[in-house]
């Protein structure tokens, strides 16, 4: 059965984990199909600038999106023109 | 890294460039015995000492050869259906990098702790120090954890790149205004290569990708140092 699954092209399954003391050291943002930059700035509106949780969605779009994506997001929302209803 | 007269691919050193390798390797055997086969047929045609005249219909003979090519496509089908698959799936990762093209140069942003980024320029012929390869030896290296699943992002602030490293098995279209994630678990230590892979300008052939794979504490004592120092890029 093994090599049938080798065969079909699956990883073994210790490819699949990663190293036990990385996961220590390293993180990075999970996959969340609900993301969106907006989110942290509705967050904000909603429960204020001190709501750490918030900072959950400032902690997602860094790490996923280039930084001259949010600059360029940032002076819009300065500018009152962020294409989106926040 | 590519050397002299070589004839296949580099040496795979994630899972991915390995299994695709190996799907390669096997169908170039079944292509050989193929070949071998079907140039015997002739052979034997031509020499004329066999000869079917009296054949007229053979159902059994006709059954044979429509289904053997069949069992045969669908043998070589099924370990590539199966990467296909494979190929898509994104694991989840311990760290991210963001890999921006530029005209002519990749810039690097590594915004896990704090946002970090620099740019990597090729370094120009008359500035090589010996052994160091022409075409490919940049300033400032791509660092990666090994054995550690990285999320790789791609995007151009300009035109169309596309970041390639053969060894990794990967080939990333950095598209501007889009965001490609490529999913990446080096097996080994060690420094790897690559080239700009899609035309963008006139220096398309000068911005080279140098990547170098260490061990997790290694990559996060040098990612702390970045943050504390100040790399001018």
């Amino acid at each position: 059965m093994s090599f049938i699954k080798e065969f079909s092209g699956k990883y073994p399954e210790h490819t699949h984990k990663n190293d036990p003391k990385a996961e220590e050291l390293l993180s990075t943002a999970k996959f969340d199909a609900r993301f969106q930059m907006c989110n942290q700035d509705k967050c904000i509106k909603k429960k204020g600038e001190d709501y750490e949780p918030c900072n959950w969605f400032k902690k997602q779009y860094q790490a996923l999106c280039p930084g001259f994506w949010t600059e360029r997001w940032d002076e819009q929302r300065e500018a009152g023109a962020f294409p989106a209803k926040i | 890294m590519s050397y002299w007269c070589q004839m296949y691919f580099q040496n795979g050193v994630t899972f991915t460039s390995m299994r695709v390798q190996w799907a390669f390797g096997m169908y170039c055997v079944v292509l050989m015995l193929i070949f071998v086969f079907v140039m015997f047929s002739v052979l034997l045609c031509c020499s004329g000492s066999h000869q079917f005249i009296y054949m007229l219909t053979d159902h059994n003979l006709e059954r044979i050869w429509g289904t053997v090519p069949l069992l045969i496509l669908v043998f070589l089908s099924w370990p590539s259906m199966g990467l296909l698959y494979v190929l898509s799936e994104l694991e989840t990762p311990l760290v991210t990098v963001k890999c921006i093209g530029h005209q002519w140069y990749w810039e690097y942003e590594y915004t896990d702790f704090a946002v970090v980024s620099y740019n990597s320029y090729m370094v120009p012929e008359d500035e090589l120090k010996l052994g160091e390869p022409r075409l490919l030896t940049v300033d400032k290296s791509m660092v990666l954890p090994f054995s550690v699943w990285c999320r790789i992002l791609t995007t151009s602030f300009d035109v169309v790149h596309s970041w390639t490293v053969p060894a990794f098995g990967v080939k990333s279209d950095a598209v501007p205004g889009r965001l490609s994630e490529s999913s990446v678990k080096v097996e080994m230590p060690g420094v790897f290569w690559g080239q700009c892979s899609e035309i963008c300008g006139a220096l398309h052939s000068f911005m080279p990708i140098r990547v170098e794979v260490v061990s997790a504490e290694l990559f996060s004592k040098w990612l702390w140092i970045l943050q504390s120092s100040v790399w001018e890029g």
